[in-house]
């Protein structure tokens, strides 16, 4: 019987990361749009870069279902760390990345014993807290971080020694892109996995969770390193790929807009902020060409009117699409109702 | 010493002001509102604009910058935030953002981004010294009209029939309604006071903590952390953690400015890790 029940669970699984054919188009008009969309590589750059952070959150906050307000501090962390060392004459872009997904994830992994004790409530100030204490300290150790100046002078070298970084973007693009695609691959690997699983029933029910053997505290801490890393690398790339980093990538409003981005695409699912990320950075450019001083008006209606008409009709729709997902919506319609949430003691 | 110690007293009433409606919403209520400082910022705005444009003595407007603000809420009560009571935390998050977001383009649109300046009544500029201790007449009357303020909310939450209704509907909403409590008129009224009571505190302040757009989103963070810090059970406990900043805030600033607010950030992470019901709640 036993035996059976894994069996089913390992065959769920292994249906579930199998590739569709509708990721491998996601990801082969990504990659055209390096060959056909020349103009557009600098903001293209911008959102690999954004999609990958909101991937990242969407690890901890769609998967785990820790609520962070403050997930910019892993994003600006990694961005300072590969920041100072391309500017002290280390331009190695990869050593760069390996070092800001190191700093974050070291950051991740002490703020996490922080995040898995108290509410949401707690847990958002905590996270913002964190992101604040950070932002004030780049701002007070101005020797190392250039304080409100930003950090300047980051010269980089080329991608393993072969790509110079060029004024168009194309090859800061194509690398974002590879990087971010890798990153997707494995964090896909991960959520599929029986660890992936028991996130999400940690995310549903952690009680119940802890109830049947699941150790709570570990797998969270995990995912929690794990996203900061994730965030790391993103906070990386765009310091590598802009050459430049400002306290703007600490900023309270950084971790909003990565929010936004998840919700618009969908919290969940992986692809949720790559999606959003698309549409985010266009409905930006848009608004900002259209009223340069109040497009945050716009993006706060589209906030208020998504929550309000229900963001999990939206994305279930998308999910609907899908074949192959829809045999999952019936069985979640099935599945019996979520208990009280138990009132953390 | 004594001054700051005042200077920091009067700051704390203050914060106490703006963030005990947020203390109800957020902690009695369970509503993750980070909009609140955007009504706070309105109330300050009331009394800019009637003050500047229209020449209203300044206790005139503070009626207005009361009722403007807790009209405001009582709307987006009624209309918005009711929908939201038993949605996520995740939700309610993203809503407040969003309104938060539109408030500070509204503003920077309709009133520029400027800082707004609103000039005090001249019997209440200068300082005096009592007892060797010197006193700036402004923080003393915030200090009296917060005090008064406190006393009577404490009041009413303690020992009036509405207060007591509030608590029962907060407590377990079902079972009050089951007890013919009108528990959806409780919440607006509670929302529409905390809003307007922010308004108050948003005009009374602007002087001291600086009135822009972008008030809401600076002053989130206290307002939460006075919440979370103090706990939720009562309204002394937020009180009491509105002091604590207020004092530990202008302290900080007066002896050590380049630590900047890394010290108040610290010490929240710290205590919410320690107590994550708060400094002064008892755990449920």
């Amino acid at each position: 019987m036993q035996s059976d029940t894994a069996d089913n669970v390992r065959a769920a699984l292994g249906r579930r990361g199998r590739w569709g054919w509708g990721e491998v188009a996601f990801w082969l008009v990504a990659a055209a749009t390096l060959v056909f969309l020349p103009e557009r590589h600098l903001i293209l750059n911008e959102i690999a870069i954004i999609g990958l952070f909101a991937l990242s959150l969407d690890l901890i906050l769609g998967y785990a279902g820790i609520v962070s307000l403050g997930h910019a501090a892993f994003f600006g962390l990694g961005a300072y760390a590969a920041g100072i060392l391309a500017k002290n004459g280390i331009g190695d872009p990869l050593l760069g990345l390996g070092v800001a997904a190191l700093a974050a994830a070291i950051l991740g992994f002490v703020t996490s014993f922080l995040v898995l004790r108290g509410s949401d409530l707690t847990k958002l100030m905590v996270t913002l807290g964190v992101a604040l204490v950070l932002g004030e300290l780049a701002n007070q150790m101005s020797w190392l971080t250039g304080g409100a100046d930003g950090l300047q002078g980051i010269t980089m070298g080329p991608i393993l020694g072969l790509f110079e970084f060029d004024i168009f973007g194309t090859v800061a693009y194509a690398y974002s892109l590879v990087v971010t695609f890798v990153l997707f691959v494995i964090a896909r690997r991960i959520v599929v996995s029986p660890y992936g699983l028991s996130l999400r029933s940690i995310r549903d029910n952690p009680l119940r969770a802890r109830a049947v053997g699941i150790p709570v505290n570990r797998r969270l801490v995990a995912v929690y390193t794990l996203a900061a890393a994730y965030a790391g690398v993103a906070g990386a790339l765009l310091a590598q790929t802009t050459q430049f980093v400002s306290l703007d990538v600490l900023a309270f409003h950084r971790s909003a807009d990565v929010m936004l981005v998840l919700v618009i695409g969908g919290v969940g699912y992986l692809y949720g902020g790559l999606i959003g990320a698309v549409f985010f950075k266009v409905l930006q450019d848009v608004l900002s060409a259209w009223t340069p001083q109040y497009w945050q008006f716009w993006i706060g209606l589209i906030l208020v009117l998504l929550v309000l008409a229900g963001r999990e009709r939206l994305t279930d729709r998308v999910r609907a699409l899908r074949p192959r997902s829809r045999r999952g919506l019936a069985t979640d319609k099935a599945r019996p109702l979520p208990t009280t949430t138990a009132r953390e003691v | 010493m004594l001054t700051i110690l005042f200077d920091g007293i009067a700051y704390g009433m203050l914060l106490f002001v703006l963030a005990c409606g947020l203390a109800v919403t957020l902690g009695l209520m369970n509503f993750v509102n980070l909009a609140h400082g955007a009504f706070a910022m309105a109330g300050g705005y009331v009394t800019a604009v009637l003050m500047n444009r229209y020449g209203v003595p300044f206790l005139l407007t503070l009626p207005l910058a009361f009722l403007v603000p807790a009209l405001a809420g009582l709307v987006l009560e009624r209309t918005l935030y009711k929908q939201l009571y038993t949605r996520s935390h995740l939700d309610q998050v993203l809503f407040s953002i969003g309104l938060v977001f539109m408030a500070v383009a509204a503003v920077d649109y309709a009133m520029g981004s400027q800082q707004q300046m609103i000039r005090i009544p001249t019997w209440l500029q200068g300082r005096v010294e009592i007892l060797g201790i010197q006193v700036g007449l402004y923080r003393s009357f915030i200090i009296a009209v917060c005090g008064v303020l406190v006393v009577a909310l404490q009041f009413i939450l303690t020992k009036t029939r509405f207060g007591s209704r509030l608590r029962a509907a907060v407590d377990d909403p079902r079972v009050a309604r089951g007890l013919g409590i009108n528990v959806s008129v409780i919440f607006a009224a509670t929302f529409a006071v905390g809003s307007g009571l922010a308004g108050l505190g948003g005009a009374l302040g602007a002087e001291i903590l600086g009135l822009d757009p972008t008030f809401p989103l600076k002053f989130m963070i206290y307002f939460l952390i006075v919440v979370t810090v103090g706990g939720t059970t009562s309204i002394t406990g937020p009180f009491l953690a509105s002091l604590l900043l207020g004092i530990a805030d202008v302290a900080g600033k007066y002896y050590v400015p380049s630590l900047g607010a890394f010290v108040i950030y610290t010490l929240m992470i710290v205590v919410l890790v320690l107590r994550p019901q708060g400094l002064f709640a008892r755990a449920r």
